[in-house]
């Protein structure tokens, strides 16, 4: 019982295919007389088909089957609970998983001896106390098996069971099926070698449409949870409101405005920081340097781009934050003599650390937009008697403004998404002030308070993080999309 | 020993722009360029000529310094024009490069206008007093390179709009908007088709009455039509050098002779 009966059958069709590959090459061999040259692909490609058509079509239905077997059996078992269950105070979800929880009980009671397997199919709690049975075998119930409740965990095993035995069937079936049908067409002229590549390329696909409708489900999930955000509060409210005030008894003020000045003023202070040191970086490196600085320079650079932001988050509140203070703040003592900051945290903690951040981000790509300026420009500038620097200014920097642009938009959509730095740098306050010295709060940061902490889900003031949330991933996809354009439309020039 | 030789060989000095002695050329250990002496007339087409990697593009390269920006290569020996050292410590390279302009291979425009390429040269060396000093600098550039009247009607349009043939000449346009006494051309029709080519010869021969215009070409045909001086260069030696009729018809050294019949290149 180590593996389950799932764990067999994966076993046995993986058995299967290894033997299907032996199988098909061997075959293919035979059919040409044992002179390869004769047949149409190389023996291992009929292997490779052979196994291909075992393995695929029967783990791909067995991946189906799990991922769809407890959805189909929570449904039908969910209706054996009479309703006022349900209503009681609780939810679907939480019987349910009481119904789960006595199920995978009885296995366990199943497996240790203390009831047999016709015992916990007919046990009832009117004759037993099903409760302290499970004790027994480690299993802790928070009340009392309701007699519903042990039923349909009860049921809920037997149609696993069915289920599980089932899906055994067809999955071995498949494998079967594949097996014998690849082997049936493989003859010295079957295109086996055709075949696999085309299994090869529908494999690829299939990756890469995974990936992008990862993407459309998580912003469909997003939308979803905005759409109820906005029944329970005003959207006018929410996109034009003047302040954030969630309030967890309810009439909360909900706007974006502020959070969203917050992420734009600091994102502008990043920007300021890294786009000039970073393009300077990026003009030292690819123009001036010699090849031994360039190779130990540049990773050094990019070492940056690897610390982890929540690094970047601590440094800013416990060495740029205090340090600003000790200039800004502080009356008599700081070294302005000025009382300007009172806190580590502010606007311009986090957007100076956020820009440090972005420095490797902006220079690297600069670095390559700038290598990509043919050399031919450089030369004819050259020749025309102009210094390096006029070169730079004058022809490289221009050829590779769109370039360079569309690396400054990425690095904005980085710093519009960037989380830690802001929630440990930031501060908490959502209002709109130019003052860089207060502390101010991002859409992030917001996002991160209104779901942690014990909530109720089903409110405004928490499903508001997720308004938030495609708010912002409009923002940064928008802000992509612009710099992706850019920079594509600057690549063709030179091909 | 070196000063005997340039005595001996400076012969006819009024006519000479150029004169180089004992150039040697290093890229890093490969020896590119090995010992050339050569005297290059004013207002005569030089043409370089021989196979591949034999050196003639790096040689010309020397004559305005372009090989500095290059790391690995090291050059030798004495080049004067007009008499001045150009690698003395003295002399500034980007003030040479003025003097000593260049056409490449490829055509180069910058991803600028018309007007804005062919103004380059004279923004930055400060030859117009005001606008409309430049735009006379801008057009007179234009006609002589022979592409007034194609570009008048769209001066801001980008020169990377151009056809090759196009430019390629707006590029002669902007070298020669900086009032150069030398003008260097690398193979200045190898991308270029027959008719354009043949307009860029023709400017070739114009461009003579003003300038001293050395051209590296791998058309023996194009030497003889363009050139009044020939130079053949054979891994990295200067083999032969003299009238362009001379080298094409009756060649001293063998190597010359293979070459332009055909048998090495």
């Amino acid at each position: 019982m180590a593996l389950g009966l799932t764990g067999y059958v994966i076993v046995a069709v993986l058995l299967l295919t290894v033997t299907a590959f032996f199988m098909a090459r061997g075959r293919a061999n035979v059919s040409a007389g044992g002179d390869i040259r004769l047949l149409h692909s190389l023996p291992n490609y009929y292997g490779y088909n052979a196994a291909m058509f075992t393995a695929v079509p029967a783990l791909g239905v067995f991946a189906i089957w799990m991922l769809a077997q407890p959805l189909m059996i929570e449904n039908s078992v969910f209706k054996l609970i009479p309703e006022q269950m349900v209503s009681e105070g609780s939810s679907r979800g939480l019987v349910m998983s009481d119904v789960r929880r006595v199920a995978e009980g009885l296995d366990i009671a199943v497996e240790r001896g203390a009831l047999t397997a016709e015992e916990a199919n007919s046990i009832r709690t009117e004759f037993r106390d099903v409760r302290e049975i499970l004790g027994d075998v480690g299993v802790a119930l928070g009340s009392n098996v309701e007699a519903e409740v042990l039923y349909a965990a009860q049921e809920y095993r037997s149609r696993s069971a069915s289920g599980t035995f089932g899906m055994t069937i067809v999955v071995l079936g498949l494998a079967l099926i594949g097996a014998a049908a690849s082997l049936f067409v493989t003859n010295a002229d079957f295109r086996a070698r055709n075949t696999v590549e085309r299994g090869a390329l529908v494999l690829l696909i299939l990756a890469a449409s995974l990936a992008i409708l990862t993407t459309v489900g998580i912003v469909l999930s997003m939308l979803f949870e905005t759409f109820n955000f906005f029944r329970m509060h005003p959207w006018t409210d929410f996109f034009f409101g003047g302040s954030w005030a969630p309030n967890f008894r309810g009439n909360s003020d909900l706007s974006i405005l502020p959070l969203l000045w917050g992420t734009l003023y600091i994102s502008i202070i990043a920007l300021l920081v890294a786009v000039p040191i970073g393009l300077f970086a990026a003009i030292y490196l690819s123009e001036y340097a010699g090849p031994k600085v360039r190779s130990a320079a540049k990773p050094l650079l990019e070492i940056l781009a690897g610390i982890p932001t929540i690094v970047y988050g601590l440094f800013a509140l416990l060495t740029v934050g205090p340090a600003l203070v000790s200039v800004f703040g502080r009356g008599e003592e700081g070294l302005l003599g000025v009382e300007w900051m009172s806190g580590a945290t502010a606007v311009l903690t986090a957007g100076l650390v956020m820009g440090i951040m972005l420095i490797p981000f902006v220079s690297s790509l600069s670095d390559d937009i700038i290598n990509a300026v043919p050399q031919a420009m450089r030369d004819g500038s050259f020749g025309l008697g102009a210094t390096h620097s006029e070169t730079i200014r004058q022809v490289v920097l221009p050829a590779a403004l769109p370039g360079i642009v569309g690396a400054v938009l990425l690095a904005a959509s980085r710093a519009i998404g960037e989380t830690m730095i802001v929630v440990l740098g930031a501060g908490a306050i959502a209002k709109f002030s130019l003052n860089p010295l207060e502390a101010m709060t991002t859409i992030t940061t917001r996002i991160v308070s209104q779901l942690t902490g014990d909530t109720d889900f089903a409110s405004p003031e928490t499903l508001v993080a997720f308004a938030l949330g495609l708010t912002l991933f409009v923002l940064t996809l928008g802000l992509n999309v612009l710099a992706l354009y850019i920079v594509r439309k600057y690549r063709e020039q030179y091909e | 020993m070196n000063d005997m030789r340039v005595l001996e060989r400076d012969v006819d000095t009024d006519a000479i722009k150029i004169a180089a002695r004992g150039v040697q050329v290093f890229y890093g250990d490969n020896h590119a360029i090995k010992d050339v002496d050569v005297d290059i007339q004013d207002k005569t087409v030089t043409a370089f000529i021989g196979p591949s990697g034999c050196g003639k593009s790096t040689f010309l390269r020397c004559l305005n310094r372009m090989n500095d920006t290059i790391d690995i290569c090291r050059v030798e020996g004495n080049i004067h024009i007009d008499g001045e050292d150009i690698y003395d410590r003295r002399v500034d390279p980007v003030q040479l490069r003025a003097k000593v302009g260049m056409v490449f291979q490829k055509p180069n425009p910058f991803p600028k206008s018309i007007y804005d390429n062919v103004a380059y040269g004279p923004r930055i060396h400060g030859l117009a007093k005001n606008k409309a000093a430049l735009d006379d600098i801008v057009e007179s550039a234009l006609r002589r390179a022979a592409i007034w009247d194609e570009v008048k009607d769209r001066l801001s349009a980008p020169g990377t709009g151009l056809s090759g043939g196009q430019q390629q000449r707006l590029c002669i346009a902007r070298a020669v908007a900086t009032e150069p006494e030398v003008l260097l051309m690398d193979e200045p029709c190898s991308a270029l088709d027959p008719i354009a080519t043949a307009q860029v010869e023709e400017l070739i021969d114009e461009l003579r009455q003003n300038y001293s215009v050395v051209i590296v070409t791998h058309s023996m045909q194009q030497a003889a039509r363009v050139s009044q001086k020939t130079a053949f260069f054979h891994l990295g030696n200067l083999v032969e050098y003299g009238e362009t009729g001379t080298i094409f018809t009756n060649p001293e050294d063998s190597r010359t002779e293979s070459y332009i019949t055909g048998r090495i290149g």
